[in-house]
């Protein structure tokens, strides 16, 4: 079901990823893919194995076996660089902020601007992460100061600004609005469908049902290190979802005695 | 000059006005802390020179302390970037002492007797020099690469190093004290001789000034370049008063030290002065080590700040993960952090031995103590990310003016000591205060 759109290869493809921490399969046999402009929610419960496969994509961790294609190339990523190489950027939960420094200095980290001569060009970062800013987060201004001292809306908008301001075609968006308040989680998903109308794909790992089904085209549902399902969103309800991620069972292998169980344990999520 | 590099970051070009002392320091964006630090420098001065009415604050006595406080400021400048890549260097002490044997064995006996380079061959003191710095280039990289690429912890790979590197000093020397350096590398230690003069002295202020002027112009270019709010044009004239002012302070300070009577006569005869019946005064101006300093300063400042590998540097310090999601060489990082430091033993060792013509068995001994010291008072954190060089530049100028002033007054040795330990803790207790109370952002 991989190269079903259109003419050309799938923007991106991963196909029968294995990654073992010990003896345990953390991700075992995980194919997927993303196409342009199409937002992919990841669900499942904890330690399913999404954060890890999303892993071997950025570069953080490198897959024991498996293949990666971008636009239909086989291409080799064992480290972040990679990643970044291939437009693969990721936000990680965590934000992966250096709280020291400010935010030019983060957006810039490991890819500075320099002079001929290779010293900083700090004017010339400041100026391009004013100008990302403006797109993502018009109030942001503080732009001289480490940021420690900002809040977690604006140390997400830091995080985006870096994914991009590097013209990502690939996004990783680990959890990203966990740490959020319900304004600023508005704003960020907003923004994931600029960029997604920006032809940027995107995959959105949530462990906020309603973010996934608000965001997501479809869904890929990881239970154990393997994928149970990848669904139109239009083809299931959150029930279902919930049911696949709670159970590891497609919806139509469920029986009505587990379905039941969990609509008495879960209340009914729209 | 946005500085990310600085502990207490100035409120950038979004600072609103506020009014006092902070509103003068966001428009002006000095760095609080390190105005704080001369601010204290300056208190101890003071108040050294009342209890000795007024004999402390001479020429003499403070070009004499600046001199003795340069081996341990040399290396502080490294020690920062140890100390905020989250590290630590036990070592630098017994590697001085180390690299100050090899200088004094090498131009005492191993240049004139085996290999044939007389004390009148060209360029020994360069080559000396280059010889030690190799080598504490060679120590630091095996020592970075056993912390950064086989993953020993750097207190355990350093304390190694200062037992081991201190026992191989007997070795190079069978426990005897090598006298005899070459002329022109003993200049390194000051002294009458060891300094550059009136002149110069005029000299280096100008360059200073002009450099000042320079830095803050090309910053308000740079700020206009891409249309950031600039500093109000008070704040810029201040600044430059200041700087200015404070330089070309020093040296003329420095000028009002003169050559010692012997020193004064045989420069009279070269430059056929008459020698006039209270003795010719002769500016001797800054000493050689203190403009060794000042470089090192300015170059280690420009590397923390300016450069990627500062940046890096810091930015481990922060947050090693996201230094390494970055896509950043961490562990490169680290290894060069710690030649980097080897380079600055080499030339701390340089100072140290041309100050006694030669090197004993303990030459920097419980140096590294002090540069830690120094590095902390100087607002390093060991939590990592946060230190500046001209920080710790002054921290060691802040504990060398506490030991030199204590021993004007006749306090001996313990109880410099005494003073040292508890002034190292108050700083730091004061710092944890100030951040806790400021919310880390002041």
């Amino acid at each position: 079901m991989a190269a079903e759109i259109g003419a050309g290869a799938p923007l991106l493809e991963m196909r029968n990823i294995r990654v073992a921490y010990g003896g345990v399969h953390a991700v075992d046999d995980v194919s997927i893919d993303l196409n342009e402009g199409e937002v992919v929610g990841l669900v499942g419960g904890n330690g399913a194995g999404k954060s890890t496969l999303m892993k071997t994509l950025s570069g953080a961790k490198r897959a024991d076996s498996g293949q990666i294609l971008v636009d239909g190339k086989v291409q080799s990523i064992t480290n972040p660089r990679d990643a970044k190489a291939l437009n693969i950027e990721c936000i990680y939960q965590t934000l992966a902020l250096a709280d020291n420094v400010d935010a030019p200095a983060n957006v810039f980290l490991g890819r500075e601007m320099t002079s001929a001569l290779g010293d900083l060009d700090d004017g010339a970062m400041e100026d391009a992460t004013r100008k990302v800013m403006a797109r993502l987060n018009p109030n942001f201004t503080r732009f001289t100061q480490p940021v420690r001292s900002l809040s977690g809306g604006q140390r997400q908008a830091v995080a985006i600004a870096r994914a991009v301001h590097f013209n990502a075609r690939i996004m990783i968006m680990d959890e990203p609005t966990a740490a959020l308040g319900p304004a600023e989680t508005a704003q960020v998903r907003d923004l994931i469908r600029q960029l997604k109308n920006e032809g940027i794909g995107i995959f959105l790992i949530s462990h906020d049902i309603h973010d996934v089904f608000d965001l997501s085209d479809r869904i890929s549902v990881m239970y154990h290190g393997r994928i149970v399902d990848t669904v139109k969103k239009e083809d299931v309800t959150a029930d279902q979802v919930l049911g696949m991620i709670i159970l590891g069972k497609k919806p139509d292998e469920v029986t009505s005695e587990e379905m039941a169980e969990l609509q008495f344990g879960d209340a009914p999520t729209q | 000059m946005t500085n990310v590099a600085d502990a207490a970051p100035a409120p950038g070009s979004s600072g609103r006005a506020r009014p006092g002392l902070r509103g003068l320091g966001a428009a002006t964006e000095i760095d609080v802390r390190l105005f704080g630090m001369v601010l204290a420098l300056a208190i101890i001065l003071i108040v050294f020179n009342v209890i000795e009415d007024g004999k402390f604050l001479r020429p003499i006595n403070m070009v004499t302390l600046a001199v003795q406080a340069t081996s341990v400021a040399i290396l502080a400048t490294g020690m920062v970037l140890i100390i905020v890549s989250r590290n630590i260097d036990l070592s630098v002490g017994s590697l001085v002492g180390f690299i100050a044997m090899v200088y004094a064995l090498l131009m005492s006996q191993w240049m004139p007797d085996v290999l044939g380079m007389g004390s009148d061959f060209p360029f020994r003191w360069v080559i000396a020099l280059a010889v030690g710095i190799a080598v504490g280039a060679l120590f630091g990289a095996v020592q970075g690469f056993i912390i950064a690429y086989i993953g020993v912890p750097s207190f355990v790979v350093t304390l190694g190093g200062l037992l081991s590197i201190r026992g191989a000093v007997w070795y190079l020397s069978s426990g005897r004290t090598v006298t005899g350096l070459d002329s022109t590398f003993q200049l390194l230690g000051g002294g009458g001789r060891g300094s550059i003069g009136g002149t110069l002295t005029w000299l280096v202020g100008a360059v200073g000034v002009a450099a000042v002027i320079f830095l803050l112009y090309s910053g308000r270019h740079q700020r206009r370049r891409f249309g950031f709010q600039l500093r109000p044009m008070w704040a810029e004239v201040l600044l430059a008063v200041l700087g200015c002012g404070i330089i070309l302070l020093l040296a003329w300070f420095a000028n009002g030290n003169y050559l010692p009577p012997g020193l004064a006569t045989e420069y009279a005869k070269e430059h056929n002065i008459p020698v006039p019946p209270g003795g010719l005064k002769v500016s001797a101006g800054f000493p050689i080590p203190i403009i060794l300093l000042i470089a090192i300063t300015v170059v280690m400042t420009w590397l923390a700040t300016r450069r990627r590998f500062g940046r890096y540097v810091y930015a481990y310090g922060g947050n090693p993960d996201a230094a390494e999601l970055a896509g950043i060489n961490t562990r490169l990082t680290i290894l060069k952090t710690f030649v980097l430091m080897g380079v600055l033993a080499a030339l701390s060792a340089a100072v140290a031995s041309a100050r006694l013509n030669g090197a004993t068995l303990d030459v920097g001994n419980s140096y590294e103590l002090y540069v830690i010291a120094a590095a902390v008072v100087g607002g390093t954190s060991f939590a990592g990310g946060i230190g500046t060089i001209p920080g710790a530049v002054l921290g060691a100028f802040v504990m060398a003016t506490l030991s030199y002033g204590l021993s004007f007054i006749g306090v001996n040795s313990p109880g410099q000591n005494v003073v040292a330990g508890l002034v190292l803790i108050l700083a730091v207790a004061f710092d944890a205060f100030n951040r806790r109370r400021g919310g880390g952002s002041s």
